[in-house]
């Protein structure tokens, strides 16, 4: 017997990972939410088809949508999180002893409980004393807070789902409220590679753009995810990732990780001239 | 309301059975099921084409139903309420138009409130009656029409006994309600018909705690804008009769503007939707009422912004409120409805009803989910923060404006006319429409006096960005004026 798990990452293009047994498959409110063991890259959690984390490579996009920030600004202290039910946001914040408080808004507890119960390499520390967890929607849990926080990620689903909310304009401008005059909005930005996404993740920039004075986008290569080729949004009222980069003072805290390091920061902003010009087009 | 026969829906059970009778067309509509128009086909769908049909001896016949319309037009009345009731498919408006030409002929008087749409007026150019206005009064803090209050019908029904029939706005566009059983009592003592546009309230029959439906309260007829809040296709509408009115008459008035090629599509979607609200519409309006609550009490806590409710009421120009209406006060942070509702839809991608000088109406049904009420709030939130402005000198202060009618509309329509620019009209008397659209209730109709009052109200309008029709000129830069010799 073979059992596959297979994500359409377009009508005509498949991506498919050889499945050992299913562990968990359960409908909340919200969506469908399944967890699979696999061979090749260990549990997987899946949201209505679509893979979300996969044990082998969530290191990659937990990296990359939490140090990047953090290098740029050491001084973060209050963070929220919106999204990110698996976890692994969270527990790369923790690493940070100066981060004394994360809120998680995520509108879906089912996420959560399954991720605590199935996957806990990423869940790990949602219990931890400076995590607070909030289960409602993050676009109504922003709009209720005004220059609190130094940094939000937005560790969301894709643009189609529950995750709707968080690519739109007044997202982003509630967004820019809720953060300090020192604050980073980090965001997941999908792909570009497949056009499916490519006109709504342009549309998201704009948005962003137009509502802080700074917007860059940066990449990574998320092997599980359509095209692999992943970027993420930065946008920031004072900070530039690459000026304001504190190389020596984050290289000093002494974490260790496997796929961020500070050279690589700067490099993740160089994005290849497709999606630029995406980007730039009208 | 009989449960049992709610369950039925005659029109839709005919065209199932037309269609798997697998009948060969060689009638009109010439796509032949789709297969003469593949692009439209594929755009709305083969089950849509297949039900676009012609009137046929198993489908019966709308301008002279004798089976499954008729059927279908029985249980609907059981709905309602009513004695009977009439499937429309010419809009609304159609319904507006034969209540009125129902009950009134060429010279004979009809009370109505100014605030009326453009189809009430509409019918009086094309029928010839004779319109007596009653001042429906304006809240000066909010800027809008109010309803009609029992001491001015009394007084209107007084000074006019010879008037055949009072028609009555219930709800209007922002939801406010009049006493409509008292109106009807007393308008019935004087031997007036009593005609109510419904257009907006078709939840009245279905959901639990609203306001008095017209049927409820004894009224004679309503025009039930089905399509608006009962999920019907845009365009299908129900004309109601009660027990003073006779209905084989009323079908020949409709019967004179009505298409002979009534559409299946429109006429189904009547009937399910009839089906559905007598079932599940208790269900459905009561989650429409929470959203609108919510929305309300989340909108209010911005700051800036008004959403009134039920705290409005107050017995007399305020009888009664329609709470699943989400009507929203914005002039308190320096902006105009329209302006906010332009801004909603250039800058958020959110489409909401109608905006005007002092507030904008958002559409609340079963239909709109969690997620795209929050979308809304929070883009008003932005918006007060990005757009609002504590400087509100230059609003506009509404007030009604008592028209003075000269003419009666159709000698107005039909006289002689010459185009004057706006600014040069003051003191003419007014040969056509001007309104802003939506909501489409007339500042100017055929008849009225122009005033220099009226021409500002116009002029700001415009300026505001609201869409104004009504004249003959495209760009709304003149207005015809009667020609008096």
């Amino acid at each position: 017997m073979e059992l596959w798990y297979t994500e359409n990452h377009t009508e005509e293009a498949r991506f498919s990972i050889k499945i050992d047994r299913q562990l968990v498959s359960l409908q909340s409110d919200f969506q469908r939410i399944d967890v699979f063991e696999s061979r090749e890259f260990g549990r997987i959690l899946t949201l209505d088809g679509y893979l979300m984390v996969t044990e082998k490579d969530e290191f990659i996009y937990h990296d990359m949508i939490t140090h990047v920030a953090m290098a740029t600004n050491p001084d973060i202290r209050k963070v929220l999180v919106i999204g990110g039910g698996d976890g692994g946001a969270v527990r790369e914040l923790l690493r940070y002893k100066t981060i004394a408080h994360i809120d998680m808004v995520e509108i879906d507890e089912e996420v959560v409980k399954v991720c605590k119960e199935y996957l806990p390499v990423t869940a790990c520390g949602l219990t931890d004393e400076r995590v607070h967890l909030y289960f409602e929607d993050g676009l109504k849990y922003v709009r209720t807070q005004e220059g609190k926080y130094d940094l939000i990620i937005v560790d969301s689903t894709d643009p189609f789902g529950p995750g709707e909310g968080l690519f739109t304009k007044e997202f982003y401008g509630n967004c820019y409220r809720a953060l300090n005059d020192k604050g980073i909005l980090v965001n997941q930005h999908e792909s570009m590679y497949y056009s499916s996404y490519a006109a709504s993740m342009k549309r998201a920039h704009q948005r962003i753009k137009g509502t802080f004075p700074i917007a860059k986008i940066y990449q990574a290569h998320i092997p599980t995810y359509p095209s692999g080729h992943w970027l993420f949004g930065f946008a920031s009222k004072k900070f530039n990732p690459i000026k304001d980069l504190d190389a020596d003072k984050w290289n000093q805290l002494g974490l260790k990780t496997r796929y961020y390091n500070t050279d690589l920061q700067v490099g993740a902003f160089a994005i290849p001239n497709y999606i630029k010009e995406q980007l730039e087009s009208d | 309301m009989n449960i049992l026969l709610q369950q039925k829906a005659p029109i839709y059970e005919a065209l199932l059975k037309h269609k798997s009778n697998r009948v060969v067309p060689f009638d009109v509509p010439g796509h032949k099921g789709g297969r003469g128009n593949k692009e439209l086909t594929e755009f709305l769908g083969e089950n849509c084409m297949k039900a676009d049909v012609n009137s046929m001896k198993p489908l019966d016949n709308l301008c002279h139903p004798t089976s499954v319309i008729r059927e279908a037009e029985q249980i609907a009345a059981d709905a309602f309420g009513s004695k009977a009731a009439f499937f429309i498919v010419n809009g609304t408006t159609a319904s507006v138009q034969g209540m009125i030409m129902s009950v009134c002929k060429a010279g004979d008087k009809i009370i109505m409130p100014r605030n009326v749409h453009r189809s009430a007026i509409n019918a009086l150019v094309v029928c010839g009656a004779v319109p007596v206005y009653v001042n429906p009064g304006v809240s000066k803090d909010l800027g809008i029409p109010l309803g009609m209050t029992l001491s001015e019908v009394k007084k209107a029904i007084l000074n006019n006994p010879d008037a055949k029939a009072i028609l009555v706005n219930n709800p209007t566009y922002y939801g406010i309600c009049s006493d409509l059983r008292e109106i009807v009592g007393f308008a019935h003592e004087y031997g007036m018909k009593v005609l109510v546009d419904e257009a907006h309230g078709t939840h009245f029959y279905f959901g639990e705690d609203m306001p008095v439906s017209a049927m409820a309260a004894g009224a004679d007829m309503a025009a039930v804008s089905m399509h608006k809040t009962g999920g019907s296709l845009t365009q299908s509408s129900f004309l109601l009769c009660g027990e003073g009115i006779n209905p084989r008459h009323v079908r020949q008035i409709i019967n004179l503007t009505q298409t002979t090629s009534g559409s299946y599509l429109l006429l189904v979607s009547l009937d399910i939707a009839r089906k559905n609200l007598s079932l599940n519409g208790r269900e459905l309006f009561k989650k429409t009422v929470e959203i609108a609550e919510y929305a309300r009490s989340e909108i209010n806590k911005l700051g800036g912004y008004y959403a009134f409710g039920k705290e409005l009421i107050d017995k007399d120009a305020v009888y009664d409120f329609d709470p699943t209406k989400l009507s929203v006060h914005t002039r308190n942070m320096g902006l105009a409805g329209i302006e906010v509702y332009d801004l909603l839809r250039d800058e958020y991608g959110i489409q909401i009803e109608f905006g005007d000088i002092s507030n904008f109406l958002a559409i609340i049904s079963a239909g709109d989910r969690a997620l795209e009420i929050e979308r809304l709030i929070a883009s008003l939130s932005e918006i007060r923060r990005l757009y609002g402005k504590e400087d509100k000198s230059d609003m506009f202060d509404h007030e009604y404006i008592n028209p003075e009618v000269v003419y009666a509309p159709q000698q107005a329509f039909y006289s002689p006319k010459k185009s004057l620019p706006i600014r040069k009209t003051a003191g003419k008397v007014c040969g056509e429409f001007v309104m802003c659209y939506p909501p489409g209730i007339p500042i100017l109709a055929p008849g009225e006096r122009i005033t220099g009052e009226i021409i500002n109200y116009i002029l700001y309008a415009k300026g505001k960005g609201c869409l104004l029709t009504g004249t003959e000129d495209m760009a709304v830069n003149k207005i015809n004026v009667v020609e008096v010799d």
